[in-house]
């Protein structure tokens, strides 16, 4: 038996990464500005699909790949936006510093209730987790003074970015915005993903009793993702308050939660790309099918989370795998296998 | 010669589930690169005796000790830290995890390629598969990969839960011969729980038998072998070769 060499070893113990380096971030960069350019009326719905495309690959991480099973991601969501709208309104109107406060009180409440959270498990986990959320969104109500209340927290203005790029009715810059800090967002989950962090989450989500007796401190590990997970929902909160300038009691809905749960399972929950192409599809299927019909359109979007859980149980993404992996090159899905 | 040093002490310990005791009194130890078989009718409580040192059943009353050092009330990932490494009955190897990425998933700190290096040095037919899907693996390879992925943290005792059930035998020779190899090079100690009574009294040095959970005999091999009545009253030993 020929001992294996410490070289290939080495070479082999570094995480896998693309063939081509920043390969889906260039393919997210294209598809986006090509939207851009196709679609130069739609760019508000765009960047709003930006947006809820970036607090659902949050939702990924923490769901998709540690299997923490939370109702209540748009707690930290929530509390981004206002935070990131309060910054504004009363601190700096800088919209990168606005944008680090929400994501850092994405990351604070997520670190401060998961870490009561994480102590528990499986369906008391996810009660508390909606308990959590609609604990915010009353306080949120309750405390009109601060927040706006039902009418929700107006007043919201920021500077151009980089003191050059003004918002623009057109939402222009919002949606160039919005897909700069999609895409790099996107660029760090996926190290975070192919990282042996990445894997020692995914190795928690599939056996945590032996993760641990592997030597694993679980709860800490749950809690760095989930606290991860919050920072970035947080992020999406901001983007979203900077954007629409306006931060409404919906940000923090059980609602917005369950919306971004089904985008995941719809485009598939086991990878980062899932995240993205479930976002697109339903909030475009949403966007036609209230269209066309505004009465029964949740009818529409049942029926695709059914056939896609029946037909496709990884998820849309998993479509893209099949077609991709006929073609002669790689797709932004299959760029880095876990990413 | 030196006595190997004791890593491992069972003392007196008595656990189980649910307040439900399954062991009695155990107390056996296990020292540097000792190989101990763990042996007994099925219900004995061998699978709950490794599960009580990892601090997986309920220990009722008694004490683990680790280097001296009391861990009976450690979590199981401290007691993991401290040196225990645990291959549990089930092979339960993360099925989407290419091999790398299994024994990746298991580093919780410190270790450099070398320990994933070293895993493939003892199992090399997973240095060649190391970038195969957990899920692609033979029977014999997930079970290689268990105990490689049990290894990449250098513990000092390695605790092993049947691993050689619904191997084919040249599998088992193999995966026998890696552990035989581990402990005498790298000193780690053993404690092999094991169906195949015949493997387990080649492999130990040292073999506990269990009866309804109370250890009935704790003794050298050659002790044992000596002792066939001990055997069959202990276990019903009838098929041990030699």
């Amino acid at each position: 038996m020929a001992a294996v060499g410490l070289e290939n070893a080495t070479a082999a113990a570094r995480p896998q990464r693309p063939a081509i380096p920043f390969l889906p971030e260039v393919m997210l960069a294209a598809l986006g500005i090509g939207a851009f350019f196709a679609f130069p009326n739609d760019l508000a719905f765009l960047a709003r699909i930006l947006i809820t495309g970036l607090f659902v690959l949050s939702l990924s991480l923490v769901l998709g790949q540690a299997g923490i099973p939370t109702l209540g991601h748009s707690a930290s969501m929530g509390t981004g936006a206002y935070a990131a709208g309060l910054f504004a309104i009363h601190v700096s109107q800088d919209p990168l510093a606005g944008l680090l406060a929400g994501g850092l009180a994405g990351g604070v409440i997520a670190v401060v209730t998961g870490a009561l959270l994480l102590r528990t498990a499986h369906l008391t986990f996810v009660m508390l987790t909606i308990a959590v959320a609609q604990i915010l969104y009353e306080i949120a109500n309750q405390a009109a003074w601060l927040t706006g209340g039902d009418n929700g927290l107006s007043g919201i203005s920021v500077d151009p970015i980089l003191g050059v790029f003004g918002f623009d009715l057109y939402s222009r810059t919002s949606y160039l915005y919005a897909l700069a800090v999609l895409m790099v967002s996107y660029f760090i989950l996926r190290t975070i993903v192919d990282s042996p962090f990445g894997l020692t989450s995914r190795g928690i989500h599939s056996d945590p009793e032996r993760m641990r007796a592997l030597g694993c401190n679980t709860y800490r590990h749950l809690l760095i993702v989930f606290t991860i997970g919050g920072l970035f929902a947080g992020l999406a909160g901001a983007l979203s308050a900077q954007v629409a300038q306006v931060v409404g009691l919906a940000s923090l809905s059980f609602g917005t939660s369950g919306d971004a749960l089904v985008m995941l399972i719809v485009g598939g929950s086991a990878r980062l790309p899932g995240a993205l192409v479930g976002t697109v599809v339903f909030m475009i299927v949403e966007h036609v099918a209230a269209t066309v019909n505004p009465y029964h359109w949740l009818f529409i979007i049942g029926g695709l989370l059914i056939v896609t859980v029946l037909v496709l149980p990884g998820g849309l993404i998993s479509v893209v795998d099949w077609v991709s992996a006929r073609m002669p090159w790689r797709t932004f899905g299959r760029g880095a296998r876990h990413g | 010669m030196a006595a190997a040093r004791i890593e491992l002490v069972l003392d007196a310990v008595t656990a189980g589930y649910a307040g439900t005791s399954v062991l009695e009194r155990v107390s056996f130890s296990v020292g540097e690169g000792e190989r101990v078989g763990l042996i007994g009718r099925n219900g004995a409580g061998k699978t709950t005796t490794l599960a009580a040192v990892m601090g997986l059943a309920q220990l009722i009353s008694g004490r683990v000790l680790m280097n001296g050092a009391d861990i009976t009330r450690l979590a199981t990932y401290k007691r993991a830290r401290a040196g225990l490494g645990y291959v549990p009955q089930t092979r339960d190897v993360f099925p989407s995890l290419t091999v790398e990425e299994n024994l990746q998933s298991a580093m919780n700190g410190g270790q450099g390629p070398e320990a994933i290096a070293a895993a493939y040095r003892l199992f090399p037919k997973l240095g060649d598969r190391r970038s195969h899907a957990g899920s692609q693996l033979s029977g014999g390879e997930q079970q290689m990969l268990s105990v490689a992925r049990a290894l990449v943290n250098g513990p000092k005792i390695l605790l092993l839960d049947e691993p050689l059930e619904g191997l084919a035998p040249r599998v088992r020779e193999e995966l026998m011969d890696a552990i035989r190899r581990l402990a005498d090079e790298t000193g780690v100690g053993c404690v092999l729980v094991e169906q195949h009574v015949d493997i387990v009294l080649d492999f130990a040095t040292k073999i506990v038998v269990l009866e309804r959970g109370v250890p009935v005999f704790v003794g050298s091999t050659a002790d044992l072998r000596a002792q066939p009545a001990v055997l069959d009253r202990a276990i019903g030993l009838d098929k041990v070769a030699g």
